[in-house]
């Protein structure tokens, strides 16, 4: 707990302080870093595009992933298991090692552009584009929507669609009015698993994105890193630990104790 | 694009699904997308594999097969070195995170305090907030508290592969005390009331019935917070010492200076270290 608690206020002082011409720490107390933050349109674009990649990939997720619960419940007892264990195993496999293998798709000399180059077409560039970042988030978050959104479907009474179907309701109906709302906390669990690490991500938009589609993990590494500005790190990993809160205690409203 | 394929699919499911609830969801429309889902997670794994055994050093060029890269890999001291210092932190952060870890969970279980929401909110906060922050939090501690300690007492403490298995142990904490949290909801407590009635002391209780009922959830927590070790990149970068680099952090600089196959060898062996892992876990659970 001290190796949290301790951490924490440190990075507090260091976000109200400023930094010294040498790339040190002064501890005189200032609001300069956010300001810096909220008003550098370099920042705020990275700031959005974070949240804007965390969304589309959510969403993205949500979609494929919903309709892959649905699937896996429907299937008899013996092969829900072995297709769940399916994808439990890309869950457990390294993230690095899962994202590389998609470098070694879409890259230059990789194997899209050497089966497209086989049949006479001109290398397409794929690594470094927004697409190929989200390609990679989405591939790399799939398993953690789809398992809680199992958990609900499959807690789920399907005795009541039929009892809708008596009274009248259309096949729509039946899906939107009463599968979706009783399923939805498997979503918003999945969707905070998804949305967290997606919007902090350094590995893929590194790899990936090549430098050229930086998130907020990659501005905190830089800050750290080469730009020697830890005070100003420290102000957007304190904001973004802030509106993270917000999406946790969101999390524990929408999910009984239970499903967590 | 659920509710898309749902509806399309809909005119065409035999008429026959109103009589059975489970059917009626446009099975077509659901296998395809399942299908594509299952290739979409497996395809690149498989293509990393394929080419592990290639004789190019082009990443995605098939230059015959061949077993050279494997010999590389295991002759390679860097990535051996960096493999050991891997299994070495997941061991040590594993052990030391299960043994408080559980002893947090069964704590916030067992005792109701003063300021355990505030505590709840607190243990969460490293399964919830992103690696990243985690990392640079660490190391702005770790810098600090070696400054302030080498001041005062003339040491000479700085990052290590210690202060990587110390940031483990933090990350993974939170992650045991939450997988035994969840396996102890469903605790029977009046159990230890009866051991006790029965004459058994606090340690015997525990030892004698509550260890046992738990253990597959303290087991499932300590195969999680392995893995997660193994699994982690971003705290150990930031967090490490000179000539103390972990498998992925090895495994990243050589992504990033040019794709040869050795990495593909090495996802490999690290692919089916992850299996093996899995089906461990999950047999674990079977027998429970």
């Amino acid at each position: 707990m001290i190796f949290f608690l301790l951490p924490f206020l440190i990075i507090i002082v260091y976000a109200f302080s400023s930094r010294s011409p040498t790339g040190g720490v002064e501890f005189t107390f200032t609001l300069n870093n956010f300001i810096t933050l909220f008003s550098d349109p370099v920042y705020l674009s990275i700031f959005w595009r974070s949240i804007w990649m965390g969304v589309v990939t959510t969403v993205l997720c949500a979609l494929i992933g919903y309709p892959l619960a649905l699937f896996i419940v429907l299937q008899p007892v013996r092969w829900r298991s072995i297709l769940i264990f399916l994808i439990l195993i890309p869950f457990w496999t390294n993230f690095l090692v899962r994202i590389y293998a998609w470098m070694t798709i879409l890259g230059n000399n990789g194997i899209v552009n050497s089966t497209i180059g086989f049949f006479g077409f001109e290398p397409v560039t794929m690594l470094g584009t927004q697409g190929a970042v989200l390609l990679g988030l989405v591939y790399g978050e799939l398993p953690f929507m789809v398992l809680p959104i199992y958990a609900s479907i499959d807690r789920f009474d399907f005795r009541l669609l039929e009892a809708a179907n008596d009274l009248g309701a259309s096949r729509w109906q039946r899906f939107v009015r009463v599968m979706l709302p009783l399923t939805a906390p498997g979503i918003a669990a999945g969707s905070v698993l998804v949305f967290i690490p997606t919007a902090g991500n350094y590995i893929v938009p590194a790899l990936l994105g090549g430098g050229k589609v930086a998130l907020i993990g990659n501005f905190l590494e830089q800050q750290f890193g080469s730009a020697q500005n830890q005070p100003l790190g420290s102000a957007a990993a304190l904001l973004v630990m802030l509106v993270l809160t917000a999406g946790v205690v969101f999390y524990f409203r929408v999910t009984d104790e239970g499903e967590r | 694009m659920a509710e898309e394929t749902l509806t399309r699919a809909a005119p065409t499911a035999p008429a026959a699904a109103r009589d059975t609830p489970r059917r009626g969801f446009g099975e077509g429309a659901l296998l395809v997308n399942a299908i594509f889902c299952y290739l979409f997670l497996y395809v690149p794994i498989l293509i990393l594999i394929v080419f592990s055994f290639s004789n190019s050093s082009l990443a995605g060029v098939w230059g015959g097969f061949t077993f050279d890269w494997y010999v590389k890999l295991f002759q390679n001291t860097r990535l051996m070195t960096a493999m050991g210092n891997s299994l070495y932190v997941a061991t040590a952060s594993m052990i030391v995170a299960t043994v408080i870890g559980t002893l947090v969970a069964l704590g916030m279980e067992r005792f109701r305090f003063r300021g355990r929401q505030a505590f709840d909110v607190q243990l969460y906060m490293p399964v919830v907030i992103p690696d990243i922050v985690m990392a640079v939090m660490l190391l702005l501690f770790f810098s600090n508290a070696f400054q302030l300690l080498n001041a005062l007492l003339g040491s000479s403490f700085r990052l290590s592969l210690t202060t990587v298995i110390m940031a483990h142990i933090t990350f993974n904490i939170a992650f045991v005390a939450v997988v035994v949290r969840s396996s102890l909801k469903g605790f029977d407590w009046r159990l230890e009331e009866a051991a006790q009635d029965l004459g058994a002391n606090e340690f015997n209780t525990f030892r004698h019935v509550t260890f046992p009922l738990i253990l597959p959830g303290i087991i499932g927590g300590a195969l999680m917070a392995f893995t997660l070790s193994l699994d982690d990149y971003v705290i150990s970068y930031f967090t490490n010492g000179p000539g103390a680099s972990t498998l992925p952090i090895e495994v990243f600089s050589r992504i990033v200076a040019a794709s040869a196959p050795t990495i593909n060898a090495v996802s490999t062996v690290i692919f089916l270290a992850s299996l093996l892992l899995v089906s461990v876990s999950q047999l674990l659970q079977r027998r429970r």
